[in-house]
């Protein structure tokens, strides 16, 4: 479980974050939704110790991540994976893979093993560069290297970025289904409401650094006034 | 066949790439260090000299020479994880000219020691290995010696090793992915703090083989010792685009030839001039290196 209390970020005298507060339960995905410039990216890396907020705390469980380096919250079983994906292209993608097992206890053939079987276009691939993937091909190996270090919370910044839409709405029914089937804590952070909010249970908005809402995902996806305001889902 | 080995062209082409792969290793540690903590470093050669020093100066208390080596390589090792860790670290994130000011000044500061510990008269190591030329069949000098053998056994085993470690082992593989993209390796939970360290600690290591080697041959060893060969192997790393080792090794390889060709044929005062063409011809033909595959920027 994540938990964030009074969460405060700035870049100099811009204030990215003032006073967020929410709760990321096991098993659930939480939604972070708002336009460009909410702070949405932020707050993920706040989370994982990119940023290093001014004020507020962030728990992983009872355990306070503020101030905590990047790769060891890492290791405490927080997988974040980044906007544009991270995928590292001069690496192979059985690299790439390999990469997000080091740091675990996990058995890194079992580890592939077990990847390749949930995505089985990876395994075919294995040797191959990954500047040769596409976009939708280096979503699905940067889920599968954030995986494969059998993590407590998934990060997810932006995913849908650049996708087709029947790419984007497998991704969820993925993201969906792992969160389910392995306990997940899944933040995930998504300017495409409409999809995040079809498989969210709970959701946040945040406007200019703050939250102007959290609730049920339910409810903030029939609020008129937030869709219309703050998630540009007009009908 | 013994006659054509023995030819003069043959004989250069032995010569050279022996020199060149000196200036392979060297320019190999700067890559090294470049592609981890994009800084050049200036300091490369002195400190290989001075970890040279300490170590194969223990030969006067009747260490043997294979000792001497190891602590030379030992040593270099050490001083390259602590001159990352004492004066890089604190300039990450400053405008890249501050380390090379603060690597340039060291260099400095370690010839002018070495100068005071050891006096800046020449030493001569004796090494196992004979440094007379062998003879063909019909009495024509080859220029090979055990000691030529040597140096290229030990300078391609290094290479070999490097290479090895860094395409198929679990560190090699946290090495590149802190090089190419920290932040992400980060996320992942590597070490990357710790990988720059390793980093700068494989280059000196490499950077000391080069430097044993030098110390050992006819030159012997002085404090500018290394001077030379850190200028073409700085060229070496240019012409291979800074980036890739396989581009610094054979940047390296092609100096080494140049300067024999030239010093054969023409004179030996202008051999350094080798690195210098070498250097123009690549940077009209292929600006970004020879192996370089990213695009050169056009404006």
């Amino acid at each position: 479980m994540i938990r964030v209390e009074h969460l405060s970020v700035s870049y100099g005298a811009v204030k990215a974050l003032r006073d967020v507060s929410f709760e990321a339960a096991p098993g659930q995905v939480t939604a972070v939704l708002g336009a460009n410039g909410a702070g949405k990216t932020t707050l993920l890396r706040a989370i994982s110790g990119l940023v290093t907020p001014r004020g507020g705390d962030i728990y992983l469980g009872n355990r306070s991540l503020v101030r905590m380096a990047t790769e060891n919250i890492a290791r405490l079983g927080v997988s974040h994976v980044p906007e544009g994906r991270g995928v590292i292209a001069e690496l192979t993608i059985e690299e790439n893979l390999r990469l997000g097992a080091l740091a675990s206890k996990v058995d890194i053939a079992e580890g592939l093993e077990a990847q390749y079987r949930q995505f089985p276009a990876l395994g075919e691939r294995r040797k191959k560069y990954c500047a040769t993937l596409s976009g939708g091909e280096r979503q699905m190996l940067a889920m599968a290297r954030a995986l494969i270090a059998q993590p407590q919370v998934l990060l997810l910044d932006e995913p849908s970025l650049g996708l087709a839409p029947q790419v984007t709405a497998e991704l969820m029914k993925t993201i969906h289904q792992l969160c389910a089937s392995q306990n997940l804590t899944v933040i995930l952070v998504e300017q495409n409401a409409k999809s995040a909010l079809r498989i969210a249970h709970h959701a946040v908005v945040l406007h200019l650094g703050t939250v102007v809402a959290s609730d049920e995902a339910a409810a903030v996806a029939n609020d008129a006034d937030l869709r219309r305001y703050y998630l540009g889902l007009v009908q | 066949m013994s006659d054509f080995l023995a030819s003069p062209f043959m004989h250069n082409i032995f010569s050279g790439l022996a020199q060149g792969l000196l200036y392979s290793l060297v320019a190999l540690s700067l890559v090294i260090i470049w592609q981890s903590t994009h800084v050049l470093n200036f300091a490369q050669g002195a400190m290989a000299m001075f970890a040279t020093y300490v170590g194969m100066t223990q030969i006067d208390r009747g260490v043997p020479y294979w000792w001497c080596v190891i602590i030379s390589i030992c040593v270099g090792m050490a001083f390259g994880g602590l001159a990352e860790r004492v004066l890089i670290r604190p300039l990450y994130g400053k405008p890249e000219i501050n380390p090379i000011v603060v690597m340039v000044g060291f260099l400095g500061v370690i010839e002018a020691l070495a100068a005071g510990i050891w006096t800046g008269t020449t030493r001569n190591i004796t090494s196992p290995f004979s440094q007379i030329y062998f003879h063909a069949s019909n009495g024509q000098v080859i220029l090979v010696s055990p000691f030529v053998i040597f140096q290229v056994i030990l300078a391609v085993a290094i290479m070999l090793s490097i290479a090895v470690l860094f395409r198929f082992t679990k560190l090699g593989l946290q090495l590149r992915a802190s090089a190419l993209a920290p932040e992400v390796a980060r996320l992942l939970g590597v070490r990357v703090g710790r990988m720059l360290t390793i980093g700068w600690i494989l280059a000196s290591g490499v950077g000391a083989v080069a430097a044993v080697i030098v110390a050992s041959g006819t030159f012997g060893l002085f404090p500018a010792d290394m001077d030379g060969l850190f200028v073409a192997g700085f060229i070496a790393a240019a012409v291979g685009g800074l980036e890739s080792p396989i581009g610094a090794i054979t940047g390296g390889l092609l100096i080494g030839l140049a300067e024999q060709f030239i010093l054969y044929y023409w004179s030996a005062t202008l051999a350094p001039l080798g690195g210098i063409i070498i250097l123009v011809v690549a940077l009209m033909i292929r600006p970004q290196g020879i192996f370089t595959k990213n695009v050169g920027r056009r404006v």
